[in-house]
Formats: structure tokens, sequence, C-alpha cells
């Protein structure tokens, strides 16, 4: 799965988007999040205030608990400030 | 308002989304909306402006999701299609860096009538200020780039309106 990641969430993580073998355990936007923050300060840094991290599949907003089947492309980033 | 029906696409007003770093000219936009129908009898235009916030701020550099700005605006615009009498409606967002004074945003709204043209402006606005995936980062005169600007729980609000 591509995974990418926008204004303060990519500066945190170092990079503007990787791609991932998920593990079978994760199904969820929620596990992915999880598994993610758990992989070093930096991540953990991005997704310590959980809550307020939005999310788009496939280019389409998506909440934490939408499931990834199918999913190509993951997004992550903080509440949007267009306009 | 109410619907009585659900008009089918091929009579929604044409939709025109474009994102690009490159300035916008209001006047040609709503000349090109006008030169298309010559029915239409208000255009609203809305024009979001980069401020300077109080002589601190030297320049805004909006970062954006390539693919999903356009399509997350063009899903709001042809939602306020489906919803006013809309004989155009046109939305363009400007990413890189906007200095003071300099445009970010031109929504602009055509109808027959003016009270479809100003609600469907105001709408598309409020959608896009919380679900178009733009983000502002703050340069500031004293040479110091820092800030995200955050995101305002009234524009939330604004959005939350629209909800009948």
């Amino acid at each position: 799965m591509q995974l990418r990641y926008f204004a303060w969430v990519r500066e945190r993580i170092g990079q503007d988007s990787e791609t991932v073998d998920l593990p079978g355990s994760i199904t969820t936007v929620a596990d992915l999040l999880d598994w993610l923050a758990a992989r070093d300060e930096g991540y953990a840094s991005a997704f310590a205030d959980r809550e307020i991290i939005r999310v788009a599949l496939d280019q389409e907003h998506a909440e934490h608990d939408a499931p990834l089947a199918g999913v190509r492309e993951a997004a992550f980033f903080p509440p949007m400030t267009g306009g | 308002m109410t619907d009585t029906s659900t008009p089918s696409p091929a009579d929604l007003a044409p939709v025109e989304v474009r994102i690009q770093s490159d300035d916008f000219d209001v006047a040609a936009e709503i000349e090109q909306l006008r030169r298309a129908n010559p029915n239409i009898g208000a255009v609203v235009t809305f024009t979001g402006l980069c401020r300077d916030e109080g002589g601190r701020l030297a320049a805004l550099e909006l970062e954006h999701y390539p693919g999903m700005a356009e399509a997350e605006i063009t899903r709001i615009a042809r939602r306020a299609c489906e919803r006013w009498p809309l004989d155009g409606l046109t939305a363009i967002h400007r990413h890189g860096r906007i200095e003071p004074g300099g445009n970010i945003v031109l929504v602009v709204a055509a109808s027959r009538h003016r009270r479809a043209a100003f609600e469907a402006a105001e709408f598309l606005m409020d959608y896009l200020k919380t679900r178009a995936p733009f983000w502002k980062k703050e340069h500031l005169k004293d040479g110091t780039s820092g800030n995200w600007v955050d995101a305002r729980d009234s524009d939330t609000r604004d959005a939350d309106r629209w909800k009948a």
C-alpha cells in the first residue's frame, strides 16, 4: 500500500510517501495508525494526538474505523486549512 | 430549502475546478461563464486573499494533495449544483508561496437569480475550508518559518450550518 503524508505529519515523519507491506492483522485505518506510531519517534510524534489526524483512502475522506481492504493509497494529514 | 426532485446530471450546471500556482483573473472567469450562457442573471464571486497579519507575515506557503484537491472540490461543487439551480460554478485554488495581498482562492457562482448564486458560493467556500486538502504554513518577516496555521472550530461550524 502507498502511504502519503502532508503538512506537519509529513515533517514529523520526515518523508512525504512510502510503500509498505501490511501485516494481515492490520485491517482498519486505526490499526494502521497504531502500527505506524510504533515504528519510531517521528511516527509516534506525528500520530501522538490520534484524534485530530485526518485520513483519506484512495483520495476520499475516511473515518478511523474504515476498512483497508482493496485500498491502494492511504493519506494522513492534519485538519485542513485551505481557502 | 427543500428539494422537490433530483436533477439528472445532464441538467446540472457546468463545474470548473482548477488547482494552480499561477494567479487568476476574476474578470476573465466571470466573462467565461457569461459568454457560455446568455440567460445568466446573477454572478457572485468570492476571492480569498493572503493577510499580512498586522505586518508580521512575509508569505503563506500552501501545500496540497494533488489529485485529491481537484477531486474533493469537484465533489463539493457538484453537491452545490444539485442543491441550487445554477448555470455555472467555477472554483480555483492556488498552491505554493503567496504573499500578503495575493489571491488564494476564487469561487464564481452563476445563476438566473441572485439567491442561488449567493448561497452556492457560500456553501462551496464553507465546505472547501474544512474538506479540501490544503494546508497553510506561515513564513514570517523576521525570517523564521514556522507555524502551520491551525484549523478553526468556527470553520467547522460554518460548514455544519448547511446540513439540513
